[in-house]
């Protein structure tokens, strides 16, 4: 455990204490001794336990479990370096608000007073979380950034992570400022060059270096693992994924020194992303990865990426495909290198965690596991469904059969619901995409996400998101996909920790667990549904360390 | 900087991808090839070939590198062609559920690089099955027709009669792209690579026959899958209707080149790669004797 602890106990007594524990729901005092939940209960039971201090600084806030966040990724961390251009408002690092873009223009100024803040007229600039679908039909071209810099490159990064809109300049650098290029990711203005939108991997990749967001650089950045952190305490969560690391020697170093830090408010859990490596090779890297694990940094799981994303049009899909014609998607990861891997996981008791968002990909993979459990044993393997976007009642009930779990992208309901219905699966699919209440009547356990940086970090409107099922235009898009209160709550903290197999350790208050809170200003359940995002998050308490926002 | 020609490997896994690659490293003849494969995870260059790597870049024998591009395929070729010396040539090996023509189409975005052709390895037990798989099956059809040669490997594994059968199911969908049965992918290194691209304005040299080492055990003997050879065309050539007479043996003629004189007097370098002629001026110097030669590989039948 920590050493930087006293080896006394200390008691919290709180307005209430959501415990998350079915045996004892509700309470008002919590001790805490060496980082770890000595007890839950009133004063006097707790005081048998000996000698105590009463800390009563939180005598007027509500504490819930630690939130858990099962799916993001630290460059949500990294990206606070540069320049913000959504259009919704969001909290910086600092716990200021950050106005949202509302136009082109705007997105424009934010860049201006960037860039005029910066000595050198050379250095690169970068905007994220673009989402120009609230413009209307005007896209953004390289003539609107190159307003914001003529030398320096720039480049705006849209929230999908797909698109990268850049200047001049950087097409140039990048050599792309020619004629003749004939790649659908590149359109074209009626100059015959490119408007400076750049669509899907191969089309943004020599622009994202010459910005300086290449992928070295995104994956292990210590900035951005401290503002990580930042962005944890300010959202409540205190244990966090990195769901697509590459983990080489040196980013592991790194990861354990910062997170082993005093003042480190989050316990990590990164996975290794299956790519460039065989599944043999994988496994045998995350066994040599468990053991460098430590409280704050646990390793030892895989990610695997069977499909790409709905409304980027690289997701699989079963019949009748996707809603506006488009041809389906692509294969991230063959049927028989998943297979592979499972076998092999599952013999060495590795857990993997698997991107499906079209239902054709999630079929396949429940094809695979079935095929691998029937000789090669799993108990309890745990084997998660990240994002299943448009997973169907048969298929909640083939997970489980088959003993896995879900994680399911509430938020993007929110963000790109009425994309979804208008364009890529039609209304009645965009109804069941992000299924909670099936998972929940099925009895797949289950856990619900942001993938941030994609959408912000913050369980709460998580929660809110599968509580309400509202898109951003204000439709309730699925009624019948709605879970109550507590139900998204308990997805928010013992689901996800169940996701990575810490339920035994974090997730509810009780004794023997991790003490791990996140403290509010509201009770979620007095403020209720529609109100469940607004819940104010005043800080965490992580490892019995306390953390102000 | 002339560009450098860049061939493209595709097929599903297990079709004999990395089997073709090895065999062409190891039949170089002198070309500095340059790998790049999807990730190193799918592919194991043979341990022989291999003399060191540093910063994810394997050295391997005669000048040729190996390297993988994951999701930045536009940058790692930039970065392969900046080397010193250049590569001579450029393999590219797509993942096994990679789409090549929209592998292709990212390496368009690289200037200095010309594909010249597409060549799917395909499994001949599986090939049918797999076309039909009800995940993958959209997937290798797409990479099937996208093939401008493809390798029926594997063809040591099958009866005659489903060789046979084979041969006609591609003849009836894919009438004008060669099929060339193959075992151990082993196929003469200039159908894959192109003839003699080494020394400018050069004759190229017949397709080396050490392709087919006495360890091999092809499934025929090479002269009853292939045929190559040279001919003279002396004086003014009427390029369009040669290259027209290419097309109408498209399906087994796999590749030509020559530099001949055009009805107009200039120089002109004829090609037939990717299903295709290409008709460029031809401006290096070049040795006068050399003018008018025109070689050729296709499968047996493609003689003229």
């Amino acid at each position: 455990m920590n050493n930087q602890l006293p080896m006394t106990t200390t008691i919290y007594v709180a307005r209430r204490i959501l415990t998350m524990n079915p045996s004892q729901p509700d309470a008002t005092h919590v001790a805490v001794r060496d980082g770890r939940i000595l007890g839950v209960g009133p004063l006097e039971d707790l005081a048998g336990w000996g000698p105590y201090e009463l800390d009563e600084r939180f005598a007027d806030k509500v504490l819930m479990p630690g939130l858990v966040e099962g799916h993001s990724h630290l460059m949500a961390g990294t990206f606070w370096r540069f320049t913000y251009c959504g259009y919704f408002d969001v909290k910086c690092l600092q716990g200021r608000n950050v106005a949202g873009s509302p136009s082109l223009e705007a997105v424009v100024a934010a860049l201006s007073v960037r860039a005029a803040g910066m000595a050198d007229a050379t250095t690169p600039l970068v905007g994220w979380g673009f989402d120009p679908i609230y413009f209307g039909a005007r896209r953004c071209n390289r003539h609107d950034l190159d307003r914001v810099g003529s030398i320096r490159p720039v480049g705006v990064m849209h929230a999908s992570g797909h698109i990268l809109n850049v200047n001049t300049a950087a097409l140039g650098q990048a050599g792309l400022l020619r004629t003749g290029i004939t790649h659908p990711g590149i359109p074209l203005g009626a100059d015959g060059l490119p408007t400076g939108e750049l669509k899907g991997p191969d089309a943004m990749g020599p622009a994202l270096a010459v910005v300086g967001l290449n992928r070295s650089f995104l994956g292990s950045d210590e900035f951005g693992i401290r503002a990580f952190g930042q962005l944890a305490v300010r959202a409540g969560v205190t244990t966090a994924t990195d769901l697509a690391a590459t983990l080489g020697d040196g980013e592991v170093d790194d990861l354990v020194r910062v997170t082993n830090e005093a003042t480190y408010p989050l316990r990590i859990v990164p996975l290794l992303r299956l790519i460039g490596m065989t599944p043999a090779d994988a496994v045998q890297r995350v066994l040599a990865l468990r053991l460098r694990s430590t409280e704050q940094l646990r390793l030892g799981r895989i990610k695997v990426v069977a499909d790409g994303s709905i409304q980027g049009f690289s997701a699989r899909l079963r019949w009748p495909g996707y809603y506006n014609g488009a041809p389906n998607g692509l294969w991230y990861t063959p049927p028989e290198t998943v297979a592979q891997a499972y076998r092999l996981a599952l013999t060495q008791g590795v857990q993997i965690h698997t991107h499906t968002n079209g239902d054709e990909a999630t079929e396949m993979v429940l094809d695979q596991l079935e095929t691998v459990l029937r000789t090669q044993p799993g108990p309890d393997h745990r084997f998660i469904l990240q994002h299943c976007q448009l997973a169907d009642a048969a298929q909640f009930r083939r997970m489980k059969a088959l003993g896995m779990g879900v994680n399911l992208f509430a938020n993007h309901h929110f963000y790109w619901g009425d994309q979804h219905r208008d364009i890529t699966v039609g209304p009645e699919r965009a109804e069941r995409m992000n299924a909670c209440r099936s998972a929940l009547d099925t009895g797949v356990p289950f856990a619900i996400h942001s993938d941030a940086p994609i959408t912000p970090l913050g369980p709460l409107f998580t929660a809110w998101c599968a509580v309400s099922r509202l898109t951003a235009s204000g439709r309730v898009l699925g009624a019948n996909q709605r879970i109550g209160v507590m139900e998204a709550l308990r997805a928010i903290t013992l689901g996800a920790a169940w996701t990575l197999k810490l339920d035994g350790e974090i997730g509810s208050i009780e004794c023997g667990k991790r003490a791990d809170f996140c403290v509010l200003e509201d009770d979620p359940t007095e403020l209720g549904a529609e109100r469940l995002k607004d819940v104010g998050v005043w800080g965490t308490v992580q490892g019995g360390r306390v953390f102000q926002a | 900087m002339a560009r450098v020609p860049a061939i493209l490997i595709g097929g599903y896994l297990g079709a004999g991808k990395t089997t073709l690659v090895n065999h062409l490293l190891r039949h170089a003849a002198g070309r500095r090839i340059a790998v790049l494969v999807n990730d190193f995870g799918e592919v194991s260059i043979d341990a022989d070939l291999i003399l060191g790597a540093e910063g994810g870049v394997l050295s391997l024998g005669g000048g040729c590198v190996c390297c993988s591009f994951g999701s930045d395929l536009v940058g790692t070729l930039a970065e392969v062609l900046r080397r010193q010396p250049a590569p001579d040539l450029v393999l590219i090996e797509t993942s096994g559920v990679g789409i090549p023509s929209a592998v292709a189409r990212a390496a368009s975005l690289v200037p200095d690089l010309r594909l010249e052709a597409t060549v799917v390895v395909a499994d001949a037990p599986n090939v049918r099955a797999r076309a039909a798989d009800r995940y993958v099956g959209d997937t290798v059809q797409q990479q099937l027709e996208d093939a401008d040669l493809l390798l029926l490997n594997k063809t040591d594994r099958v009866e005659a009669t489903t060789l046979a059968a084979l041969q006609a199911w591609w003849a009836a969908d894919h009438p004008r792209t060669p099929l060339w049965p193959t075992v151990r992918a082993q196929v003469p290194v200039e159908a894959v690579l192109g003839l003699g691209e080494k020394l400018q304005g050069e004759a190229d040299s017949p397709p080396d026959a050490g392709a087919f080492s006495p360890q091999a055990r092809p499934f025929a003997p090479a002269a009853e899958v292939f045929e190559f050879g040279s001919l003279w065309l002396n004086g003014r050539v009427d390029v369009q209707a040669l290259t027209a007479e290419w097309s109408t043996r498209a399906a087994t003629l796999v590749r030509a080149k020559g530099i001949v004189e055009d009805l107009q007097g200039g120089l002109v370098s004829v090609q037939w790669a990717g299903r295709q002629a290409h008709i460029e001026p031809w401006t290096a110097p070049i040795d006068p004797s050399k003018v008018g030669r025109v070689a050729w590989i296709g499968l047996r039948g493609s003689s003229a």
